[in-house]
């Protein structure tokens, strides 16, 4: 089986155009970014012209209507995360980023005029854009964040610093959180402006090729048209993360797709004991085993979907998905490794690249740990992290 | 200007790829069906034809009931229209049948201009198609072209062989083949994908096309294929010690193959 998520049959679930979107993907980086990504990993960078490739292809804010997008469905969103995840979670970091979290806090929260100056550059990706949420104190807990916006006559003035940023250093344009005196509220600062600045994290052991910065604002001033009018609480960056976690419960499937396919591959080829691997029952049980949490996995993430185009979807149904198949593709990436023995810890197998970048896929968009207390939080009625 | 594009098609060059032992047509069962790599490049050069010159490009296709797949992909690309000739009949055609099914298709598109086909199919791979069909339909044939170029009602083209490359015209309308060196197709747009289901895809028998079944198929194929055998497999190479006078011995060995 070349592709185990046929074990159940997966692509009978999905229509004519949700296959097409998504060999369509796949297609374009076998070509394009599989045979380059391990350099970038090794090397620590990503570089900027793969965002125009990414918006040529059309996967940038492919789920938005208008304004340069395509607007697919949510599933079709899905799809693509998977196939980006399945070469690298960088590469999907750096489309959840621009498209679930930049694009769509300008989509959702922006002027027209704040739409009309970015939507279509960030979509063909000749603008990057970059979300700031986290600082280096507050992380699970967002809501006590410090960084600060103070009126003064029609502008503001912003104070603070963001923390793990991804596409920090490569941003043209950031989405900013900040306190004021009415509550949370976003700002869309562009590069270059004066007081706003930008350091790249360096000596990551996992999610190697991204880029993850600092946003430091020093008296960083901005006009009252850069303010997000819509956005008027943290209910808002919630929000887009709930959307970019959507792409992760897919995108997880496809790090642990493509680091099962490398198991299989290499257990039908290494002899031991005079017969391929895949052969001794010890290894088909992990294979087996993986296989089916990967279907489950993918199962699970379809119902997502489904909930999602309905309309329906809630916070707890993303926590439980962002939880299980992260936690599931963790597990099937180390698992693989160990069916490729040394060879396992090179860089020519993805299996060890992947689970090192599911460490922080683990963490951002909320623990593992956090998701449990929001599910905890919709079985008991008892929310135990306030 | 308008075009018609024939696309066809084939199992995935990837897959394992077999003929049936009940009449020895191919086992469409055993391996992914695709749209032909050389034929989304006779794809892209029509939308490219297209985007300077205006015009409808239509794709016409024959082949069983998922050869819909191979029509939506070159629909998603962006071609407008097309054609789906499928018919039990036409099941083992040979390339003169072939050619005589895609020629009455052609006639039911008006005011077509070019016809651009792959130079060859990679399964079939007889190469014959779109001179066969040139000469039904009475129009100039330039075949296995690297480049491509329109000016007015002239067509004009290169065609690269190993004595050297030819530089072809025709006056318009006229039927093309292309090779891989003519381009490298786009991947298809995700509006394109979504846009390709509501585009015009009619399906015709060869009844429709005033054929009569009995000129198709198996049963009306010049040629018939008797028996079908797997490549031996690759004998070990032959070992060469240089003891000095290794040189001449290759060239021994290459006069020997008639090499040179
Ligand atoms: C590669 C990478 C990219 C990132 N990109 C972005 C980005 O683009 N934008 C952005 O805003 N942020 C980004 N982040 C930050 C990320 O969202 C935070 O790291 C995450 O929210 C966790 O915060 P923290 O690291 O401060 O951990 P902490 O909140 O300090 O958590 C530490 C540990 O304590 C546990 N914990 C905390 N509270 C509780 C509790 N109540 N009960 C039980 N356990 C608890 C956590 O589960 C965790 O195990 C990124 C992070 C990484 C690693
Ligand atoms: C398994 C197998 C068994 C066969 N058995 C027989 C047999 O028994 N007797 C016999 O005489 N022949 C047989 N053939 C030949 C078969 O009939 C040819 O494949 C067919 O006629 C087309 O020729 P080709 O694919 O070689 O096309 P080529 O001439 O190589 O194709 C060139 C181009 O013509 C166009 N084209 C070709 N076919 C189509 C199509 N169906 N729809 C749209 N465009 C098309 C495409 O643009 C293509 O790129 C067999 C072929 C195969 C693969």
């Amino acid at each position: 089986m070349q592709d185990p998520l046929q074990l159940l049959d997966i692509p009978s679930l999905l229509s004519d155009e949700e296959r097409d979107i998504q060999a369509t993907v796949a297609a374009f980086l076998t070509d394009n970014v599989r045979p380059r990504v391990g350099r970038w990993f090794e090397e620590g960078t990503l570089p900027r012209e793969l965002a125009q490739e990414l918006g040529k292809l059309g996967v940038l804010g492919m789920h938005l209507e208008g304004y340069g997008c395509a607007g697919t469905s949510a599933l079709a969103y899905g799809l693509a995360c998977l196939e980006l995840e399945a070469v690298d979670s960088g590469i999907r970091s750096f489309v959840s980023v621009q498209g679930s979290l930049s694009m769509y806090s300008i989509w959702k929260y922006g002027s027209e005029e704040q739409k009309q100056e970015w939507l279509p550059r960030l979509a063909a990706g000749e603008a990057i854009g970059c979300f700031g949420l986290t600082e280096p104190d507050f992380g699970s807990n967002p809501s006590g964040m410090r960084t600060r916006a103070v009126r003064d006559g029609s502008d503001w003035v912003l104070d603070g610093t963001k923390m793990w940023i991804t596409n920090g250093g490569l941003a043209d344009v950031a989405t900013v959180w900040a306190r004021t005196e009415e509550g949370i509220r976003g700002f869309l600062v562009p590069r270059g402006t004066p007081g706003f600045s930008t350091r790249n994290i360096e000596h990551k052991l996992s999610m190697r090729a991204s880029v993850t910065s600092e946003l430091v604002l020093e008296a960083v001033r901005l006009p009252e048209s850069a303010q997000l009018p819509l956005a008027t609480s943290l209910r808002a960056p919630l929000s887009c993360l709930n959307e970019a976690r959507f792409g992760i419960v897919f995108g997880a499937v496809g790090a642990a797709r493509d680091s099962l396919q490398a198991a299989l591959d290499y257990s039908g080829t290494r002899i031991q004991f005079d017969k391929p691997i895949a052969a001794f029952q010890l290894t088909q049980r992990k294979l087996a085993s993986m296989a089916v949490q990967v279907n489950n996995a993918m199962l699970l993430a379809l119902h997502l979907a489904k909930l999602k185009e309905a309309g329906t979807l809630k916070p707890e149904q993303i926590s439980a998905g962002k939880y299980n198949n992260v936690e599931a593709a963790i597990a099937i990436a180390r698992e693989s490794r160990t069916i490729l023995g040394a060879n396992g810890i090179s860089l020519e197998y993805s299996p060890l690249r992947h689970a090192n970048n599911l460490e922080s896929v683990l963490t951002y968009e909320g623990t593992s740990d956090i998701h449990l207390l929001s599910i905890g939080h919709a079985l008991t009625g008892i929310a135990s992290f306030r | 200007m308008n075009i018609v594009v024939l696309v066809k098609q084939v199992p995935d060059t990837w897959s394992e790829r077999k003929l049936t032992d009940a009449d020895h047509t191919l086992d469409r069962e055993s391996a992914d069906a695709v749209l032909d790599e050389i034929n989304e490049r006779a794809v892209e050069e029509a939308l490219q034809l297209q985007e300077a010159h205006g015009g409808e490009v239509t794709v016409i296709a024959m082949g069983p009931d998922r050869a819909t797949d191979a029509i939506r992909k070159a629909l998603s690309m962006g071609a407008d229209k097309a054609i789906h000739v499928s018919d039990e009949a036409l099941h083992g055609s040979d390339v003169l049948a072939t050619a005589k099914v895609l020629a009455k298709a052609i006639g039911t598109v008006e005011n077509v201009d070019l016809v651009i086909a792959g130079n060859e199919a990679t399964d079939g791979r007889a190469g014959a198609v779109p001179a066969i069909l040139a000469e039904l339909l009475g129009l100039p044939q330039v075949t296995q072209l690297r480049k491509v170029t329109v000016e007015g009602t002239t067509i004009k083209g290169e065609r690269e062989t190993d004595e050297g490359v030819a530089f072809l015209e025709a006056s318009l309308p006229a039927v093309v083949s292309v090779t891989e060196k003519i381009n490298e197709p786009r991947y298809p747009s995700f509006k394109g994908i979504m846009a390709a289901k509501k585009k015009p895809v009619s399906t015709v028998t060869v009844a429709d096309l005033g054929i009569d079944a009995s000129e198709v198929g198996l049963s009306g194929a010049y040629t018939q294929v008797l028996e079908a055998a797997p490549k031996p497999p690759r004998s070990a190479g032959q070992r060469v010690e240089d003891g000095g006078d290794g040189g001449s011995k290759i060239a021994e060995f290459l006069v020997g193959q008639k090499l040179i």
